[in-house]
């Protein structure tokens, strides 16, 4: 085919930006360095399409993790030239700086190898917070009505499209510091669940999050908001925690725990 | 519960603090013009009830307040855990008080 | 937020408004908290010196040691907003205007520590 009927978007516009220099953190827990691999730039390229496509064409041994592709299983966060991103819904144009990639596996987490951190601690956080359902009824019982607009739920409606990606978990320097900390995403969890009319379990959440590492650990540097790939804000749940919590210090909303 | 304790006990001592610090900057502000000198911070406070209670409360307030916040910090960029990390902060707690203490008697009783 | 170039990720995470807000807060308590003891000391002189107390306060008249006072105000004064910013966000059913509060804090406090200042000298 004459190369005037190549497109613009598979013409390399010059022979610098025609490929990427992608460093990728390689070891496992008891340590490793950066390796780099030197990507074919395309339009539209995402961070985890790099990644697969040095797992496919340059080194199967490469290690990581996904599974949708589409910003909605939650597996695919790494850090991204020190950032914690969701890479599949992350465009390599929009973070990659002087045509270099720096990607590592996610932040304050335990590494397995490669790209793939363990999660075991993160999602072990979500029961130590409360963070399960508590049923309020059985199936002899009829549906709970939910209502929309109720200020209540809209509070719980607030946090319901958390993915677990552990992002929020990664940009919290109270994480790093702290390894008590239960961290945004259990605590808006739980938030989530304490506004949930059909969850019976206030108290308990309340007590679970008033343990040493829970909601009064944050000091609301709002990282956790700020990094939310889906523009979540567990900062302010955390903030309500820490009301619901000083209400019935106070005496105030006890029974249910609810106010 | 203990942590949920630390939480309010810092959030109250600031909520004392605040009209004290807002204070202190105001008569900071008025005393500091045309230079400082002993005779003129004792002729105010010597012997004065309100300024007793004033700086008293506000050195305890800033005892607890300060160590809390320091045993946050400790904790967290220092490392330090359990008894090492309540013994030093008590420390610092009486350290504070016994200090403060001794300043408020001698700008208004002795 | 743009990545940066360079080198490895464990860096630490990062500027953005209210993660500045943050480090101020606890950096202007770190100073604070160091400051006191020596406060103390200084007033308690009262009790057994008075001279002394008295050539103390001439050494606070030399310029450099003004310009550390007026850092010591701004340093107050910021971690008195700056919390009172955080109690504001914990417990008053106001959340959205972070950054602006933030930013508040910083204009309020520099504003009171340059009256200090120029009362000062």
């Amino acid at each position: 085919m004459p190369d005037e009927h190549r497109t613009a978007a598979t013409r390399p516009a010059s022979n610098e930006a025609a490929t990427l220099a992608v460093y990728v953190w390689r070891g496992d827990a008891g340590g490793g360095a950066e390796q780099r691999f030197d990507v074919p730039k395309q339009d539209s390229q995402t961070v985890l399409d790099v990644v697969t496509w040095i797992q496919q064409q340059a080194d199967a041994s490469l290690t990581y993790r996904f599974a949708c592709r589409v910003g909605m299983c939650g597996s695919c966060a790494m850090m991204v030239n020190d950032e914690p991103r969701w890479t599949c819904r992350t465009h390599v144009e929009r973070v990659a700086s002087d045509g270099e990639l720096h990607i590592a596996p996610l932040r304050n987490l335990p590494v397995i190898k490669d790209l793939v951190t363990d999660m075991d601690p993160f999602f072990d956080k979500w029961v130590k917070a409360e963070a399960v359902h508590h049923p309020s009824a059985g199936r002899a019982d009829g549906f709970a009505a939910v209502t929309p607009d109720d200020p209540q739920r809209i509070e719980a409606s607030a946090g319901i499209e958390c993915i677990n990606c552990a992002i929020c978990y990664a940009a919290c320097d109270t994480v790093a510091g702290n390894p008590d900390y239960l961290g945004p995403a259990a605590l808006q969890r739980a938030w989530t669940l304490y506004n949930d009319s059909r969850d019976g379990g206030g108290d308990a959440i309340l007590d679970a999050v008033s343990q040493s590492g829970g909601c009064h650990s944050c000091h609301s540097m709002g990282s956790c908001s700020h990094y939310c790939p889906n523009d979540l804000d567990p900062m302010g749940a955390i903030a309500g925690l820490k009301l619901a919590t000083t209400k019935r210090f106070f005496g105030r909303g006890k029974g249910g725990g609810r106010s | 519960m203990t942590e949920l304790r630390l939480y309010m006990a810092q959030r109250l001592t600031a909520l004392i603090m605040a009209p004290l610090v807002i204070g202190h900057i105001a008569v900071m502000i008025y005393a500091v013009q045309g230079g400082l000198s002993a005779g003129e911070i004792l002729g105010r406070t010597r012997g004065s009830l309100f300024w007793a209670l004033f700086y008293g409360s506000f050195v305890a307030a800033v005892s607890i307040h300060a160590t809390i916040g320091i045993r946050t910090i400790l904790s967290e960029w220092a490392g330090l855990r359990g008894t090492l990390l309540n013994g030093v902060c008590i420390g610092l707690c009486a350290v504070l008080l016994v200090m403060g203490g001794r300043a408020v008697m001698a700008v208004t009783f002795a | 937020m743009s990545g940066r170039a360079g080198q490895m990720a464990k860096r630490r995470i990062r500027g953005h408004a209210l993660w500045y807000a943050h480090i101020l807060h606890r950096v202007s308590g770190i100073g604070l908290a160091l400051f006191l003891p020596l406060h103390f000391w200084v007033l308690s002189l009262a009790i057994t010196d008075v001279a002394a107390l008295d050539g103390f306060l001439a050494f606070a008249d030399l310029p450099l040691v003004k310009l550390s006072e007026f850092g010591l105000v701004f340093l107050l004064a910021v971690h008195l907003f700056g919390g009172l910013r955080l109690m504001a966000l914990e417990w008053l059913p106001w959340p959205a205007p972070h950054k602006t509060l933030a930013a508040g804090t910083l204009a309020i406090s520099a504003f009171l520590s340059g009256v200090f200042f120029l009362q000062a000298i």
